[in-house]
């Protein structure tokens, strides 16, 4: 085991897999000589050689186009895109291409690749720097979305999403990356695309979320058990394919369900989770399927006031608790 | 680059491009075929029978031209929906065509998922691909790249209209290509409309070629409606690209003879004189005439061609015809590995 940031954890398992695996190349802007705006890729320019650390030209949708072109040509790319703010340029190749290559051809071409975007506020990255982008993906059959919380998952899940074969979106929650520190395993460790994990057991309420906002969860757990209440937190970790397994046996067990996300409320993920527990276990249902996201306005602004008033943080999130609580 | 009279068969001296009589008569074979079963096509439309096609007629000279210069089975192909000619001349067949208009099970495109003429065949390397124009062109690019990062001699080649050559992507697609001067040949076969929109209001230059200079590769214009010389200038491109020298642009110079699709009416936006016009340079007629003025088609020869074609293009539609639609229970399938 070594302790390291969530940064540490992707650069690390990408300079692992890189020298694994000599199909695994990375491209997207900056990632070269500057290792990347966070300092993702530090050093693999270095060791890997500019044909597989590739600085592209400032356009998304190149980076994840010629992503795909190498993808159907035997490569296994990493397209990083900058700022999860700027993917929709690359909107239109990943949900039109690279996500129905494999159903339009029946079978006979398949789309691995990895895209990865640093998303999500709570770095003064005001309206460009701040977005949460996954329940556009999470949307689109043919795509994977995986949404880690530590430097544990974010290895054993980036490790899962460049071995697989198909397109993965794998969201690093930039507020995550010197934030949050871990043990993570030496040598070769991979978790499973679209297994949950119960990261704190609890008896009253469930609450189910992932990336920044489960951290935010785990602190509202121990703030509302000081007042007797017993909260489970379950980290979705793959948006999709979605655990609805865990996701329904943790509900039925504590009766209440409290959906937290930054993205804002209105078609949010939360939706598709809430919907699937009220179908799927209105029966051990004690309360009412609850969401708490960021609120339905453009965008998450600048001011620091501001951008508190957007983030469902601790505070936010043991309120809701202890209402679906008292239910 | 409009004549009003018959336009020269073709200035071309075949021997010095390497080809043979027998090249020829497959050449014209080709073309023959992409006519007769795109005739038939637009006729089982007009039937009933099929519920969408896109022409490639006034195409086949741009098309069978490029696809003679490609190392089949090697190098990558990327398509667009115009490239019935070029994908018959990589070695699909007739068959394969009908099973797709027809949507059937067997259609090796896409087992029956996407509109006809939405070329892939994985064993011919020949790359799926959407409606949306030039997505494909960036493909084309990443393509190239895996090829140079593994010391391989492949080169790839992309096919688009003039409509495409708007879109960002084609944009993005050459300059990464020029950029890292990657084995990758951009074919633009501009027949001068994008559905209605005639070039002069899709763009304020003459020759798409042109735009290469920006670049930093060379842009290449050639008479689309001329199979020599578009195999002439498309050889020279994949020879530079396959020996190191990096992309080309081609602009071959065409002419769809038919609406855009068989959803489209092209009467309201091209004069039937211009169109009349146009097909006096029928690239099929004037490569026909090319072969009677160097004493290479004989009236038995010819009518040999026309006749395989003619059963070829019965059999493929009988056999189209009979084959069995998708079972619905597909509808779930491919849409992750299947390990």
């Amino acid at each position: 085991m070594t302790v390291r940031t969530v940064l540490e954890a992707v650069r690390e398992t990408m300079r692992e897999e890189m020298r694994r695996d000599e199909r695994v190349v990375l491209l997207g802007e900056d990632v070269g000589a500057r290792g990347g705006v966070f300092r993702a890729s530090e050093g693999l320019v270095q060791e890997f050689g500019e044909e597989r650390v590739i600085d592209t030209p400032l356009a998304e949708g190149a980076i994840v186009g010629v992503a795909i072109g190498m993808s159907l040509n035997g490569l296994r790319p990493i397209a990083e895109i900058q700022f999860a703010d700027f993917i929709h340029p690359a909107f239109d190749q990943i949900v039109s291409e690279a996500a129905r290559i494999r159903y339009r051809s029946n079978g006979a071409w398949g789309c691995p690749l990895v895209v990865r975007a640093p998303y999500g506020g709570g770095v003064h990255g005001a309206l460009y720097h701040s977005q949460s982008v996954e329940a556009f993906f999470a949307h689109v059959p043919g795509l994977k979305v995986v949404a880690p919380s530590t430097p544990q998952d974010v290895k054993g899940l980036l490790t899962a999403a460049l071995r697989d074969d198909d397109p993965v979106i794998f969201l690093e929650h930039k507020r995550t990356y010197r934030l949050i520190k871990g043990e993570v395993p030496d040598g070769d460790f991979v978790l499973p695309l679209g297994k949950a994990e119960v990261k704190r057991a609890g008896e009253h309420v469930s609450v189910f979320t992932y990336g920044m906002a489960v951290h935010h969860a785990l602190q509202a757990a121990e703030e509302v058990a000081k007042e007797g209440v017993s909260v489970e937190v379950v980290d979705l970790r793959t948006l999709k394919p979605l655990d609805t397994e865990t996701v329904l046996a943790s509900v039925r067990k504590t009766g209440k369900a409290l959906v937290v996300h930054e993205d804002n409320l209105t078609g949010g993920f939360g939706a598709e989770v809430a919907a699937i527990i009220a179908q799927e276990a209105f029966d051990s249902l004690d309360g009412p399927v609850t969401r708490l996201a960021g609120p339905d306005v453009p965008a998450m602004p600048f001011s620091p006031p501001l951008e508190e008033a957007f983030i469902p943080g601790p505070e936010k999130i043991a309120a809701a608790i202890r209402k679906l609580a008292a239910y | 680059m409009r004549q009003t009279s018959h336009a020269p068969a073709s200035t071309a001296d075949y021997t010095t491009l390497g080809l043979t009589p027998d090249a020829l008569a497959d050449i014209y074979y080709h073309m023959s075929l992409a006519r007769a079963l795109d005739e038939r096509m637009v006729i089982l439309h007009r039937q009933g029978k099929v519920v969408f096609l896109v022409s490639c007629q006034g195409h086949e000279a741009a098309q069978v031209g490029s696809a003679l210069a490609v190392k089949k089975g090697a190098d990558f192909v990327v398509p667009y929906y115009r490239d019935t000619a070029l994908v018959l001349a990589l070695g699909m067949t007739p068959r394969d065509v009908m099973l797709g208009l027809f949507a059937r099970a067997a259609d090796p495109c896409s087992g029956g998922r996407q509109m006809p003429m939405h070329w892939s065949s994985r064993d011919l390397k020949i790359v799926t691909g959407s409606s949306p124009v030039a997505t494909h062109i960036i493909h084309a690019v990443g393509i190239a790249y895996a090829t140079r990062l593994r010391h391989e001699k492949t080169v790839a080649i992309t096919f688009f209209g003039d409509g495409a050559s708007s879109e960002g992507d084609f944009h993005e697609g050459l300059n990464f290509a020029g950029v890292h001067k990657l084995p990758v040949v951009f074919v633009c076969e501009n027949n001068g409309y994008a559905i209605s929109t005639p070039q002069r209001k899709q763009m304020a230059i003459k020759n798409i070629a042109d735009r290469a200079e920006g670049y930093g590769f060379p842009g290449v214009v050639v008479d689309g409606m001329d199979v020599l010389a578009v195999f002439a200038t498309v050889k020279e491109a994949m020879e530079r690209a396959r020996n190191g020298g990096g992309p080309t642009l081609v602009e071959a110079k065409t002419y769809r003879f038919l609406p855009h699709s068989s959803d489209d009416d092209d009467r309201s936006y091209r004069s039937r004189e211009e169109v009349e016009e146009w097909r006096r340079r029928d690239p099929v007629e004037r490569f026909r005439a090319y072969l009677a003025q160097q004493h290479l088609l004989t009236p038995e020869r010819e009518a040999k061609i026309k006749g395989r074609v003619a059963r070829e293009v019965d059999e493929a539609q009988a056999f189209a015809e009979a084959s069995p639609l998708p079972a619905p229970d597909t509808l779930l399938r491919h849409v992750y590995s299947e390990g």
